[in-house]
């Protein structure tokens, strides 16, 4: 079977699957909530909603072990939460509030949960490439079990890191998958307007990173070939994954995204992947009041959340010269 | 006690730190053939290429790499050959390293070495003989050194390869051959320690790195003419150790900085900013700097000699300052 066609209904893995609409679900009432409460002005700075994009997420963290590593981007929610993160830690997180995943140093951005593998989002588009090469470096050097997932978006493939890490993890033949999610644009500009050649797969492949191209709003199709270079990369290949996607809200929240027309939303909205899954669960069979328990749960777990980390405190103020390095005064008065 | 250069300081405490800890490995272009000058000669011997590995030209990815490997429990040592470089990796050091333990609420620690040879060596002009100590002491999260004697190479490098968090590693390339005493044993420098090279009443020069031996120079001239220099040595500018500093000048009255780097906006200017602060009234002369002039440096050595602080430009200052 190719890649980028799901399996048929009759033999789908249905606790597999129910376990993944359960992810994606959980992610977009998470998300959900942080852009209310981005509205509302509890989450302060920007946040970037992945909407849309939540099968990848959960289709290759799924895939998974707890102590595999997987590195972000700015667009993180949904990778963070589908490697094990707490919801309620990364809504105080974003909130900027005491027991955040990063006691509020870091936000949404910087959304990392060391305990889980999630060596961190980045605020850097493609900065996360060579750092992930070097965590997928380290794992071979110490000859452990362990691979690491690289995600960044089609955007990164135009920055110098996405030619120096594929080189990096090639050459060093790494545990490492590579994954492109393909949303088509870059912050606000259409990715192909600003990119030569061919894109992300034909990259991959002129630098020997063989690739495969997968329907990204198709979260078996995600789920099986994840699976496969995944472990693949694990025994020290290094692999690349494009998952075609589409970014329904705008850059950030408070983008409106006037820069794309109306009908194409709506009809990217006819191609949801969480809907998607749905109707795949459905045709084999599960229950619809199952798969309504499930989306209830997961909103209000998050509503839940919300309203946590909205009663939650503020980190103690002297937090803020904790964590800079073991020597030197941060206050200047040292030495 | 033994002698050796600078540059076998360095490989010394390399290998030693290598032997010490499994988890400790160097990193960058052409190290197996021993590095670009010789640093690390025959260590691929010893340790092997996963250890003492080659990397690609790729500065940014030899940076990042570190950072990655060094948040998932192994000590790299980074080498960028020059500081120049380094700037290709200024993200992965600037916005990456430095800022992980922070930004990620103390969950990570980036141990990693790197090293950047700064200075003006062999007519090598514009891209290969910067000092670029100041941009790094200006970062939070960064340790940087600046080591100017073969004993302190080997004793800060030994610390940087132990330090939890990211340091910044500057050998001066045009020390690179100079001999001198190496204590014995396992001699780790304390970071944030000056060292004093001479003493001296009338008036206190702070320097760093190859401008302490110029400073010592001029020094020795003065010495002659009855002018007594104290002389101190930073050896590291984050921590910078600002105690020994002010406890120098309060007894002199008087502050002159020695830098090879651009004055403007160097690390001197922090130094003279601190004494100025705290020290007004104890003043016998307005604190003085000396360092390059804000152009970029020449392959001719006539024009080259226009940014290099002389031990004759040094004298002459103090003098001035000695007089007020």
């Amino acid at each position: 079977m190719p890649a980028g066609q799901s399996s048929s209904a009759s033999n789908l893995d249905r606790e597999r699957y129910v376990a993944r609409f359960r992810e994606m679900c959980r992610i977009r009432e998470f998300e959900t909530a942080a852009i209310a409460a981005s509205n509302e002005k509890l989450v302060l700075g920007a946040i970037h909603p992945s909407i849309g994009q939540e099968a990848v997420a959960a289709g290759v963290c799924g895939n998974l072990r707890r102590d595999d590593i997987i590195l972000s981007t700015h667009r993180g929610h949904g990778h963070t939460m589908a490697k094990g993160a707490d919801a309620l830690a990364m809504m105080r997180e974003l909130f900027g509030r005491a027991g955040g995943t990063s006691q509020g140093k870091g936000g949404s951005m910087h959304i990392a949960d060391f305990s889980v593998g999630m060596l961190g989002a980045n605020g850097v588009v493609a900065a996360n490439i060579n750092i992930a090469a070097g965590a997928a470096h380290a794992i071979k050097l110490k000859g452990e079990d362990k691979v690491v997932v690289c995600f960044f978006g089609d955007g990164a493939i135009n920055r110098g890191p996405f030619l120096e890490g594929l080189n990096w993890a090639g050459v060093f033949k790494l545990p490492i998958l590579f994954v492109c999610e393909d949303n088509g644009f870059a912050a606000t500009t259409r990715t192909k307007a600003m990119t030569s050649g061919d894109g992300p797969a034909a990259r991959a492949d002129s630098i020997g990173i063989k690739s495969e191209t997968v329907d990204g709003n198709d979260i078996a199709a995600v789920d099986e070939i994840a699976s496969e270079l995944i472990d693949e990369a694990r025994r020290g290949t290094p692999r690349f994954l494009v998952a075609r996607t589409y970014r329904l809200t705008g850059h950030t929240s408070s983008d409106p995204a006037p820069y794309r027309p109306a009908d194409e939303v709506k009809e990217r909205w006819l191609n949801d992947p969480i809907e998607n899954c749905r109707q795949m669960l459905l045709t084999a069979g599960v229950d619809e009041s199952e798969l309504s328990a499930i989306a209830e749960a997961a909103a209000k777990e998050m509503k839940d959340a919300y309203e946590t980390a909205k009663a939650s405190d503020w980190p103690e103020k002297d937090l803020a010269y904790v964590d800079v390095q073991d020597i030197g005064d941060p206050r200047g008065g040292a030495f | 006690m033994a002698v050796m250069t600078y540059i076998d300081a360095s490989r010394q405490a390399v290998a030693e730190e290598m032997r010490r800890d499994p988890m400790v490995w160097a990193v960058g272009e052409d190290l197996g053939r021993g590095g670009v000058f010789g640093q690390y000669k025959g260590l691929v011997d010893e340790f092997g290429p996963d250890r003492i590995s080659d990397a690609p030209i790729s500065e940014s990815c030899i940076m990042g790499a570190a950072v990655g490997a060094a948040m998932t429990g192994t000590r790299p040592i980074v080498e960028m050959r020059f500081s120049d470089f380094a700037l290709c990796a200024v993200d992965e050091l600037v916005n990456q390293a430095a800022k992980a333990r922070y930004m990620f609420g103390g969950q990570t620690r980036v141990p990693l070495v790197v090293r950047e040879p700064i200075g003006m060596w062999r007519s090598s002009a514009a891209q290969h003989s910067q000092s670029l100590e100041a941009w790094y002491a200006h970062i939070p999260g960064l340790v940087v050194a600046v080591p100017s004697t073969p004993a302190d190479n080997r004793a800060l490098l030994k610390a940087a390869i132990r330090c939890d968090d990211p340091v910044v590693f500057m050998e001066h390339k045009n020390l690179w051959a100079l001999g001198g005493d190496v204590p014995d044993g396992d001699d780790v420098a304390e970071f944030g320690k000056a060292r004093a090279v001479r003493e001296g009443k009338d008036l206190t020069i702070v320097s760093w790195s190859a401008a302490v031996h110029t400073a010592t120079e001029a020094a020795t001239t003065l010495a002659g003419e009855g002018i007594e220099a104290e002389v101190l040595d930073l050896r590291t500018l984050w921590p910078w150790d600002k105690d020994a500093v002010l406890a120098s000048v309060e007894r002199t009255g008087r502050l002159l900085v020695v830098q090879e780097a651009v004055s403007v906006a160097g690390f001197g200017a922090e130094v003279a900013a601190t004494v100025a602060e705290n020290l007004h009234p104890a003043l016998k002369a307005p604190v003085k700097r000396l360092g390059a002039p804000r152009i970029p440096i020449s392959y001719a050595p006539v024009l080259e000699d226009q940014v290099r602080i002389t031990a004759d430009a040094i004298a002459a200052a103090a003098r001035g300052l000695v007089k007020t």
